[in-house]
Formats: structure tokens, sequence, C-alpha cells
């Protein structure tokens, strides 16, 4: 057993001492910081994503393969505000890993450079899976990521410094690119301005509040609570009376409860994709929003 | 321009109530004043317009500066804000309580037929169904904290249904050692096997397996430190070494310095695609035990008497549990599927009937050869069919082997007694199992409420069916589950 962990020791202690390759390990929680990391830090970096679009951040198992990634990692980049409570402290306890710890350069939490809306005035558990610190689905909100791309590119550079300006030049770009984007896609969603939606989780607050977009109802009746037939049928109700001009849904949340709504409501049901991956279409970042645009006007056409 | 209106119409009505008088001039006079008046107005109304358009304009500025604001309010409101409470109390740890129950419908009343695993030396009180009716289960506390940028901490603490309370496990953990070294010291769950690191809120059965029980008396738990490291492949590959007091079951606590007993567990693990990941490992835990709690054996000649064991006690586990869910989005339908192999090596001198009396039995206190070698395993599966439901089906098997003792097979020339297995009828081969169904339903992530029914025939030649109702709730703080 000693002659065995002896040998394991040396290599491992070889291999760690071996020179660092010029590139900064990234391990990324979800799809949309690690396409934002890649803009930002091109062939300077190399990123790993411990999520699917398909998969619920709120609900993501620690991994033993993550824990391996987290091992190797000299950044972190999380949403943070508790988004990947469940899971990432695993991540970080177990890894071994000082760099990654937070209030280390190595732990990037976006959340922290944007405002959060839905700020909760108390919470109580009885309100559901409430987030405390706010809705942390940031990332919907392009001007949020013109935010977090500046302090992620500024972040890089302070973990390799000597490849600052690259960074640098690379969030200029992105930052040129973006607002043109922005400028493009608030022109094209003007006629989504002011319709009334129905969304399946709080997940799209950011993107409706971008484009003035209003959420009337939630098909979970508390956040965190799958949709119960009881709270749908009253929705139903509701809608008969008062109908929303779209049903949103996720493409990491189950179809059946939109699809549910939108057979008996007669209201049109649209999957987002709510980040990169989530669609053919939102391959990057502005695929994503390229991609959640189209699809609400060709909702509100149908 | 309503007075101006008012004023012509007023006008042209006094012309035509004038005119029948027929006078020329005076005509002509009306004309020219109301001429006067109407012009009057007009500047009068002219300035007034002007008035209007300039409020206009100023309105209109007055408008695009407030949407100036407006936008400025919406750039602060999107900048980026303090989030954290200040204060004393931002320091606070995470304090979480579990809190949990049960109702049990046992077939054989434990307290006339006490738990006692086949073939095995009992390894303590904390095995076995518990009682019948209802009953209050451990209440954790759990207190946890970064204490500084290189400890972490950690407190959770049981009271029992007993009013007792129980330090399960307190430790500290380093977070800034680097290569992927780690060191936990304090009293913590043993990284041995798979479950037994798992606290008893995340077991998805209401007992332990079998094994967990006959092998550890249902948790190891160290008082020492622990040592991990954690290799820098993308394929997991962790490696512990543990040293600790040795005081729990299989071991005996022993006033030496140093350590007493020790463990060492190997993980791997990986993903297969998006949607299965999986752990699997070696572990061992090697003990010196000396004069170890005496245990009752009722079955022989002599009656109830007392044996003890001294020795060495090496136990290695196998484990493995694979996790699939569609698309790696657990929150449908997910499975999960377990086991663990146990085998255990006792090597040492057993003292048969620790307190007797010589004049009775000759062979009191007589220390002879002992050893023995145990195995037990399990196997389960859990599958969530629908959100918030889920049915788990659970193995156990133990076979205790038969030990082989030195007493066994001698005569006392005086009496002429002769000591056989059946004086040692505790530890003779026995082959315990145990199917277990489980349902439960999980509102949220802090509620489960649990249907279990088991068929135990862990004791000798005795079949028990257990039915529990329970409940777990998880309140406050609630720290993120390891795989």
């Amino acid at each position: 057993m000693w002659q065995c962990l002896k040998a394991v020791l040396i290599v491992g202690l070889a291999s760690a001492a071996a020179p660092a390759t010029a590139v900064v390990n990234v391990l990324a929680t979800t799809p949309e910081w690690a396409a934002l990391t890649s803009e930002i830090g091109g062939d300077k970096v190399n990123v790993y994503i411990a999520t699917t679009a398909l998969q619920d951040v709120h609900r993501v198992e620690a991994r033993p393969s993550l824990v391996a990634r987290a091992r190797n990692a000299d950044l972190l980049v999380a949403t943070g505000a508790d988004l990947e409570a469940g899971w990432l402290p695993v991540l970080q306890r177990e890894s071994g890993n000082s760099k990654i710890q937070i209030g280390s350069p190595g732990f990037f939490a976006a959340a922290n450079e944007v405002r959060l809306l839905d700020v909760p005035v108390s919470v109580d558990r009885s309100m559901g899976d409430v987030h405390p610190f706010g809705n942390p689905h940031i990332h919907l909100d392009p001007r949020n990521l013109t935010r977090v791309a500046s302090a992620l590119a500024q972040r890089l550079g302070e973990i390799d410094r000597a490849n600052k300006p690259s960074f640098d030049a690379r969030n200029k770009s992105f930052q040129e690119r973006m607002t043109e984007a922005i400028k493009r896609w608030e022109a094209t969603a003007a006629p989504l301005k002011g319709i009334p939606v129905v969304v399946h989780h709080q997940d799209q607050k950011y993107l409706l509040y971008w484009l003035g977009m209003k959420e009337v109802a939630a098909l979970e009746s508390k956040p965190g609570i799958p949709p119960s037939t009881g709270h749908l049928s009253d929705l139903l109700q509701a809608m008969q009376r008062e109908p929303a001009k779209l049903i949103l849904h996720s493409a990491y949340n189950d179809p059946k409860p939109s699809a549910w709504l939108a057979d008996r409501s007669k209201i049109p049901s649209v999957t987002l994709p709510y980040t990169v991956g989530g669609s053919k279409e939102a391959k990057d970042l502005f695929g994503l929003f390229d991609d959640a645009i189209t699809k609400l006007l060709a909702g509100i056409k149908r | 321009m309503v007075t101006k209106r008012t004023l012509v119409a007023s006008a042209a009505a006094a012309l035509f109530w004038v005119s029948p008088s027929g006078w020329a001039d005076d005509i002509q006079d009306i004309r020219n004043e109301i001429k006067a008046i109407k012009d009057g107005y007009e500047s009068r109304i002219q300035a007034l317009e002007e008035r209007l358009k300039d409020t206009e304009a100023k309105a209109q500025k007055a408008e695009a500066s407030a949407a100036k604001s407006e936008n400025k309010a919406q750039e602060i409101a999107a900048a980026p804000g303090p989030q954290a409470p200040t204060g004393q109390n931002a320091f606070n740890p995470g304090i979480g309580l579990i809190l949990s129950g049960f109702y049990k419908n046992l077939s054989k009343d434990p307290d006339v037929l006490p738990y006692r695993i086949g073939g095995f030396v009992p390894s303590g009180d904390k095995i076995g169904p518990g009682g019948r009716g209802f009953s209050l289960s451990e209440s954790e506390l759990n207190i946890y904290a970064n204490i500084d940028p290189y400890f972490h901490g950690h407190l959770n603490a049981a009271i029992t249904g007993e009013n007792q309370v129980e330090v399960e496990e307190a430790f500290f953990k380093t977070l800034a050692l680097p290569t992927g070294f780690s060191i936990k010291g304090g009293r913590f769950f043993s990284g041995i096997g798979y479950l037994n690191e798992v606290h008893a809120h995340a077991w998805d059965f209401s007992d332990q397996p079998l094994a967990y029980q006959a092998f550890l008396g249902g948790q190891y738990g160290q008082n020492g430190l622990q040592a991990k490291w954690l290799a820098p492949t993308p394929v997991f590959l962790e490696f512990g070494a543990e040293v600790g007091s040795g005081q729990n079951f299989p071991g005996q606590a022993r006033s030496k310095n140093g350590g007493n007993g020790g463990a060492g567990f190997f993980h791997v693990g990986g993903d297969f695609g998006d949607s299965t990941s999986w752990r699997a490992g070696l572990s061992h835990l090697y003990h010196r035990a000396k004069d170890r709690n005496a245990f009752e054996d009722k079955s022989g000649a002599f009656g109830g008497i007392s044996n003890q064991f001294s020795g060495k006690s090496n136990l290695s586990i196998a484990d493995f549990v694979l996790k699939w869910a569609p698309n790696g989005n657990p929150l449908q339908t997910n499975f999960k599927i377990q086991g663990e192999y146990f085998h255990r090596k006792e090597k040492g001198d057993l003292v048969f009937d620790v307190n007797g009396d010589p004049t009775v039995n000759p062979f009191a206190a007589t220390a002879s050869a002992f050893s023995s070698a145990q195995s037990g395993w399990y196997l389960q599966g859990v599958y969530q069919f629908l959100p918030q439901w889920r049915v788990g089906l659970r193995y156990d098997e133990l076979d205790s082997g038969s030990p082989s003792i030195g007493l066994i097979g001698q005569t006392d020339p005086a009496t002429g007694i002769v000591i056989t297995e059946d004086d040692f009828g505790t530890l003779k081969k026995y082959q315990s199992k145990r199917s277990t169904l489980m349902f439960d339903w999980n509102p949220s992530e802090f509620t489960r409420i649990r249907l279990q029914y088991a068929q135990d025939k862990a004791r000798r030649d005795i079949s028990d069916n257990q039915f529990f109702v329970q409940y777990i709730y998880s309140l406050g703080a609630h720290g993120a589950h390891k795989f």
C-alpha cells in the first residue's frame, strides 16, 4: 500500500513541478460564461464547461469529473449569487486547489459585476427556491454581458499578465460587436415591447426586462416547485380571462407543462435557448440573442 | 382662442342688433371699434401663442432631460451594487438543521429478540431497526463556514431521540495547500467506502446496509487526521490516508501515544457522455484492538458469558456508484445504482468467559488463538420516475464464515468438560439476508416523506417484516452534497 502511495506521490509531484503551459485553464460553470471566456481569452485560454444547455444549473451533481477539472483550473468562472450553491462549494472544497477558492483571483462570480433584479426584501423557504441575492440569470440581458466581459478581461489579465494586451484587445472588439448587436436587436425586437408572457421559471427575467416584455405569470407556482395540475388549471382560467401573448420555457425545462397550457389556451408556446447550445442556432452569445428574438417575433406573429 | 371667438360672436350680434337703425357713420364707427378690439386681441393672442410655443419647447426639453436621467437611473440600476449583508452577522456561519422521525411497525419485538446480526461480533448499539411505534430520529445540527483563506470548519451535532447530544463530526479542512493536497483533522466520517461519509438525511433508504451495520457499527468516525491528494488528471483520481485514535468499532480506544489504526482509500471516477457519471473505490481500514468490548454469548453450556477479542482487524471495501439522468438533467427522471463489497479478517486472541468463575468454568478467562474471515455486500438502485417521486430496491447479504477458535475441542482433564462450537454460538456461521423496498415523495429539495418495507433476516433464524414511515426536513442553510 505504502509503496503504491509513494509511487503515486512521486508521479504527482513530478507532474506538479513540470512547467505550466502558457494557456489559462478555465472551468466555467455554464455555457454562457464559457462562451464569454472564449470571446475574451481566445486561444490563450482552455475552457471546460461544467454543464450543458439542457441541464438545470440549480440542480447539478458535484460529479467526480468536475472535481478533477476544478483541481487543474487556474480560473473558475461562475454566475455566483448562489445559483450554483448546490454543487460549487463541493467542487471548491474537494478540488484541493487554493487558486479557485472564494476571495482568490481565480474565482470569478459574474453576478458581482451587475445589479440583480428581484432582490427579495425578505426570504423564507415557504416562498420556494428564492434567491436571497436576487435573480441570478443575468446573462440574458446583453448589456450585462458587456459589463461582465470587461471585468473578466481584467481578471484574466491579472492571472496571465503576459497576455493582458490580448485580453484587452479582444474585450474591446467584443464590446464593439456587442454594442452594435444590442442596437440591432433592440430595433428588431421593438414589436415585443409590452407583450405579456407566461414563463416556466423566472430564468428569462433579464431578457424580458431588456426587451420591455411583461411577465404576467409563471408555470411554477413558486420558484423551483414543478408546475402542478392545480396551478396550471388556475393559470388556464386566468389566461381565458386575460390572455398572454406567449408561453415561454427554456430548453432545459420540461416542455410538457407549457404544451399543456398552450394546447388549451391556444396561446403559442415558444422554446427559448436560454444559453449557448440551447438550440441549433445559439452557437455563441450573438447567436443566442439572434435566436431568442427571432423565436419571440415568430411567436407573436403566429 | 375661446375668448377670441366669443368676442367676434358678440361683436357680430351687436352689429346685427344695431343695423336696423340704418346709420352708416355709426356703423363705420362700430366697425372701427371692433377692428381695434380685434387687433388688440390678435396681438395678445399672438403673444399667448408664442408663450405657449415657448412653454412647449421647455416641456420637451424637460422631457428629454427626464428621459436622460431615466437612462441614467437604468444604468445605475444595472451597475454593480453592494449585495452582501454588512455588520457583525455578515460572517455568521451557515447553519442548517435536519428534522427526522419515524413510525415503525416491526413484526418481531426488538425488546424480546435483540438485534444481533447472526455470526458477527456485535458492533455496538447503533444498529438494527430501533424500537416499535413512533420515534424521533437524530436531529442534525450543521454549522459550517470558511474560517479564513486557509481553513474550512464544520460541526455536525446530532441531538438524539434519547435527549443526548453527540458530536458526529467536528473538523477543519485545509483550503490552501498546493498541488491538490488537503488535510482534514478533528472528528470526521472516514473516507472509506461510498456511504460512510454520507449523512443519514441523504441516505436513499431509511437505514444503513447490513454490511455497514455488521462491519462498522453503522458509520465509521475517526478522531484524527486525513490527508487527501487529487491527481492532476482529467480523470478523477483521489488518494487518501487517515490515522486516528481508532476508538470506534471495529477498533477500541487505547491509552497510547501516536495513532491507533488507520485507513487508506483510492477513488476513481468520470463521465460516460453527458448522461452518466460514476465513481469507484477501494478502501482499507486497519486496527489493532486491545481488549475490545466484551460481547455476551448466551448460547453455550455456561449461560450468559462474555468473550473478548484482542488483535488485528483488517477491513477492505470495494465500492461503486453510477448515476444516470437524460442529458444529465436529473429533474424529470434519474437513476442511481450503487454497491459495496466488504471483507474483514480478524486475527488475534479471544479470551473466553472474561468474568467467569474458574470453579464453574475451568476455561474461564482463558485466551486462545482466534481468526475469522467475513464478508458482506449490498446492491441498490433508486429510480426517480416522476419529478418528486422515487422508488428504490436494495438487497443485502452477509456471510459470517466460521471462525477458528483455539479453545474449541479442548478438554479439561479435571472435570472432563469439552469446549465445543456451541460454546461460541454467537459466532457460528450464518448468512444474513435482507430485501428492502423504498418509496419516497420529495415535494421540494427540503422535504422527504418515505415509506420503506424490509424483510430482514439478519438475526439468526428470525425473519422480521419491517415497515417504516419516515420524514426528513432540512431547514436553513443546506451544504451541498458530495457525488
